[in-house]
């Protein structure tokens, strides 16, 4: 029978996937972007299984509303590539330092 | 027994398919891992019965965040192999940080596991699954009583998301001749046309 250390087993190892892809693609902000929804996806699937297993709903509502950031986020960060690559033309982010903050 | 051969066969492809979005070389090939990676996950879901977060996981994120992924990879005219170029250099640091992170993780459960934390239960008034209210009906109930005002502040983040994505990439072309609503509601009828009585045997003056 299923439990939930193999539901949270998977999704620690998404989890350190995501974290994985940002440390390797550093330069590549599509990569990145991906690397954080898997992030997410992992968060996702914690809140899911901690949800069916304990019994309560609260957790499947709130994986609804990570889910929404999540698209936000996706949108916003993909809009912010489309006008970075306008102005440079490229989208390498390791050297974002034209502002120099 | 047939669960627990669906659950590794899900299990083992999400985990390989991420590692093809972090790992691969183009980032075509990258987002339709994605999709694969998404496709399993909502699987697993299914497979503990939460069906509604499922489902929504294949409209929103392979509907709409890979397809906008793949739209936004294909449209930029990027050379790949150039940002590849840091990939070998961050191996090491980011593979250890994978090797510490990881255990750790594994270790807390490994904890759980070994009975040294419990589960617990839900406190009195939450919400509960039960096998007779079918998952969607239930999630919605709580979802349009209890957490009516999160809803509408999801939805709110959403369309603050929509125009500031509109905003960020809007540009104004020039040579398109584009609707102007308020000079045309303001324009009266005196300002654009005129009486004129036409003598008869004359041209008309334009």
């Amino acid at each position: 029978m299923i439990g939930i250390e193999h539901y949270l087993v998977v999704s620690s190892i998404l989890f350190v996937m995501g974290v994985l892809g940002i440390f390797l693609n550093r330069k590549n902000v599509i990569i990145i972007l991906m690397a954080i929804e898997l992030i997410l996806l992992a968060v996702n699937i914690n809140l899911v299984a901690f949800s069916v297993f304990l019994g309560d709903l609260t957790g499947q509502i709130f994986a609804m509303f990570v889910l929404t950031v999540a698209a936000g986020e996706a949108a916003i960060g993909l809009a912010i590539l489309v006008i970075y690559f306008r102005g440079r033309g490229t989208i390498a982010v390791d050297d974002v330092n034209r502002m120099k903050g | 027994m047939i669960q627990l051969v669906s659950f590794y066969i899900f299990a083992s492809i999400v985990i390989a398919s991420a590692a093809m979005v972090i790992f691969a070389r183009n980032p075509v090939h990258s987002v339709l891992w994605l999709i694969v990676a998404f496709f399993n996950a909502a699987g697993l879901m299914v497979l503990i019965g939460a069906e509604f977060i499922a489902m929504l996981l294949v409209i929103v994120y392979v509907g709409a965040v890979a397809v906008l992924f793949l739209f936004v990879v294909m449209m930029l005219d990027i050379d790949f192999a150039e940002l590849r170029a840091g990939f070998v250099k961050n191996v090491p640091l980011g593979l250890l940080l994978a090797v510490v992170l990881a255990p750790e993780l594994v270790l807390g459960i490994g904890a759980y596991q070994a009975g040294a934390v419990t589960l617990g239960t839900p406190e009195a008034g939450a919400a509960t699954v039960s096998a007779a209210v079918p998952n969607i009906e239930a999630i919605g109930g709580l979802l349009y009583s209890k957490y009516v005002f999160m809803f509408e502040t999801a939805g709110l983040i959403l369309l603050v998301a929509m125009v500031g994505a509109i905003v960020l990439t809007h540009r104004k072309s020039h040579g398109t001749r584009g609707q102007s609503i308020s000079s045309q509601v303001q324009r009266r009828p005196e300002d654009a046309t005129r009486n004129v009585n036409q003598p008869v045997g004359q041209g008309i003056e334009l």
